[in-house]
């Protein structure tokens, strides 16, 4: 049956080559999406390389999760091209592609309830039957030690909270251990201390060589952590560089639609990005009857 | 809908949780696993002994033991006549086809919960063993016999798959099954298939229509050697090759997309089960009936009993299934002694009021259906 032939097709998979530091590890270029009649993107351009974390923001809609399915493989685009680790997107296997990309989804869900290191173990079925297989047990141990959730390894994932389910969902996709980590919306369901420590995690994972992709809201957090950031609007990549250099007041108003004031923080000098907002003794001033 | 979904499927709730003290690692579990598959085995051993000897011709376990080594060249020695007749070609066929229509059911339950990431599919609920049975009875009433022996196992297999099918594609929308989705789509397969067998019916024969009322019941009263020999490929085949799929099943739980990312073809993967669960159904139907909710029930009770990891699961489910069915085909013999119960209503009255338990909790956890 076919489950005996994938059996000696996976014996036979090509275990990736290390990308090079700063060398592509996925790239999407003129890529047009269609949803329904609207078109989510049209001639979005962006790569990311070995050793980076770049981030995507952008408003609500503006297509950040589509550009991320696009660079994971799971989408086709009408128009355009995808390439991940060199070649393209729709020319790897399932079982190829995993060995090489991680992707972390936006909502964390299970049908049955796994205990969370079972969870955490699926991250390493790409690598059954290769020669990787050896790591398992320190990737897991260490994925969930980087997320904080060795303390409850033991219990059924179903009784967690949406914050810790979202960081064994993380431990999950770092035990994978691939080149190219794509994590939507982390930090969403997360307090201030996991936030940044999930960011933390991916300027290390950076460090040893990976690229590393991750949609984000806080605009803060994408400054401080991120070595380029990519703005999503209009179908497209509306700025791409590095943070101080791509978030200034102009554009992040216009593709907001909420004037904003960006000034480097006093100690660190890293850009901060606050809405316009009067002072509130002012503003309550300007209501009272005079 | 995502959490809710599973936490329906969390039969244990709170218990495991309130242990975290409790060591992760596989070596505990493994130990009960074990402990589990060998407490399942022995009882099926001993209940297919019990349902060998036990009936209205009284055969002693140490005579049936004595014939068993007899026939299979390990000494003993032979009964008299009747003892012998009685045991070969009545009781023994009927355990072994109990056995076999058990195994199937329990997998294939096992199985297509994991398929739909819903715990309440079954294939008795979900109306496949109907279209199983509108193939089989169509068998039998156009006078198909063009396959010999194999003519029903071949047209209910048929009759499986298009329901099977059917209701996949009619439930499922965005990627995932939903629970009333499903439960509704299995009611309107269901009466559909109800009617074509009513429509049979209206033009079978007497003889045709007391053979049909027997698919309608459930029953494995009619158990032959050569009905068990046309299932038993049949369940054989799904049974060797429903574990193969055991880890894919297991990703398959995070979702489609997250399963696609850890490597697993999912859309191959899913047309290969629903073939396998096709298969365990048809087997199972052909013989005995829509028998209900042993699909339903044995897997979730493993799953109470061990976590839900498929490796475990769907073997477990196999043998669990089997044990069922062969207590439930013992009790429907001797309960009412010396008339016997339908074992699809015996079932059918033990499953019903657990599926209800189970839509309850399912409800609750989620606030009403909305």
């Amino acid at each position: 049956m076919s489950g005996v032939k994938e059996l000696f097709r996976r014996r036979t998979r090509e275990l990736p080559a290390p990308v090079e530091p700063g060398g592509l590890a996925a790239e999407a270029d003129g890529v047009r999406v269609v949803r329904g009649r609207r078109a989510v993107l049209d001639g979005a351009r962006i790569g990311v390389r070995a050793g980076e974390v770049l981030a995507l923001v952008g408003p609500n809609g503006a297509g950040k999760s589509t550009l991320l399915s696009v660079l994971a493989g799971d989408l086709a685009p009408a128009a355009g091209t995808v390439r991940i680790g060199g070649r393209a997107a729709g020319e790897w296997s399932a079982p190829e592609l995993a060995l090489r990309r991680a992707v972390l989804p936006q909502t964390a869900e299970l049908s049955f309830p796994f205990p969370v290191a079972d969870v955490v173990r699926m991250g390493r079925a790409p690598w059954a039957g290769t020669a990787r297989e050896a790591e398992d047990g320190a990737a897991v141990a260490e994925a969930m030690a980087a997320t904080e959730v060795t303390e409850f390894a033991a219990r059924p994932f179903s009784a967690l909270s949406g914050g810790e389910r979202a960081r064994v969902a993380l431990a999950r996709v770092l035990a994978q251990r691939t080149g190219l980590l794509l994590l939507d919306e982390p930090t969403a369901a997360l307090d201030l201390r996991h936030q940044e420590l999930v960011l933390r995690v991916c300027r290390e994972r950076a460090a040893a060589g990976d690229a590393v992709v991750v949609v984000l809201h806080d605009l803060g957090l994408a400054a401080a952590h991120a070595d380029r950031v990519g703005v999503v609007h209009g179908g497209g990549v509306a700025a791409d560089g590095p943070p101080a250099e791509v978030f200034g007041e102009e554009l992040l108003s216009r593709v907001y639609r909420q004037p904003v004031e960006v000034f480097p923080h006093p100690r660190t000098g890293v850009p901060q990005v606050v809405p316009h907002r009067d002072p509130i003794a002012a503003h309550i001033g300007s209501h009272r009857p005079a | 809908m995502t959490a809710l979904r599973e936490r329906a499927a969390s039969p244990e709730g709170p218990t495991a949780a309130e242990d975290p003290g409790k060591a992760p690692g596989p070596a505990p579990r493994r130990g009960r696993t074990a402990l589990l598959a060998g407490g399942l085995l022995a009882a099926l051993l001993l209940l297919a002994l019990l349902s060998a000897g036990i009936g209205a011709y009284g055969i002693p376990l140490g005579d049936v033991l004595a014939s068993v080594q007899h026939r299979t060249g390990l000494g003993g020695h032979a009964l008299d006549r009747t003892a012998e007749s009685v045991l070969w070609n009545i009781r023994l066929p009927r355990v072994v086809l109990a056995l076999l229509v058990g195994a199937s059911l329990g997998c294939a339950g096992a199985l297509m919960q994991g398929v739909f990431g819903n715990p309440l599919a079954e294939p008795g609920v979900i109306g496949i063993s109907s279209g199983a049975a509108v193939g089989a009875v169509g068998a039998i009433v156009l006078g198909a016999g063009f396959l010999g022996t194999w003519t029903v196992t071949v047209f209910a297999f048929a009759g499986g798959l298009v329901t099977v099918v059917l209701v996949y594609a009619m439930s499922r929308s965005g990627g995932r099954t939903e629970v009333v989705t499903l439960i509704l789509t299995g009611i309107a397969v269901t009466a559909f298939a109800g009617a074509l067998i009513g429509l049979f019916l209206f033009f079978a024969d007497n003889a045709q229509i007391s053979q049909i009322t027997f698919w309608q019941l459930g029953s494995l009263a009619q158990a032959t050697w050569p009905k068990v020999l046309a299932v038993l490929p049949c369940a054989l085949l799904g049974l060797a090759v429903a574990p193969l799929y055991a880890r894919r099943l297991d990703l398959l739980a995070l979702g489609e997309r997250p399963a696609r990312h850890l490597g697993v073809e999912v859309e191959r993967l899913r047309i290969a089960l629903i073939l396998v669960v096709a298969l365990l159904t048809a087997a199972a139907v052909a013989v005995s009936g829509i028998v209900t909710f042993v699909g339903l029930v044995v897997p979730h009770v493993l799953r109470m009993a061990n976590g839900p990891g498929h490796r475990f699961l769907i073997p477990g489910s196999a043998l669990g299934g089997a044990v069922a069915l062969t207590a439930g085909d013992l009790a429907a013999r001797t309960l009412a002694a010396p008339a016997e119960l339908p074992l699809g209503v015996l079932t059918a009255l033990i499953g019903s009021p657990f599926f209800f338990w189970l839509l309850r909790r399912t409800r609750r956890k989620q606030g009403g259906w909305a």
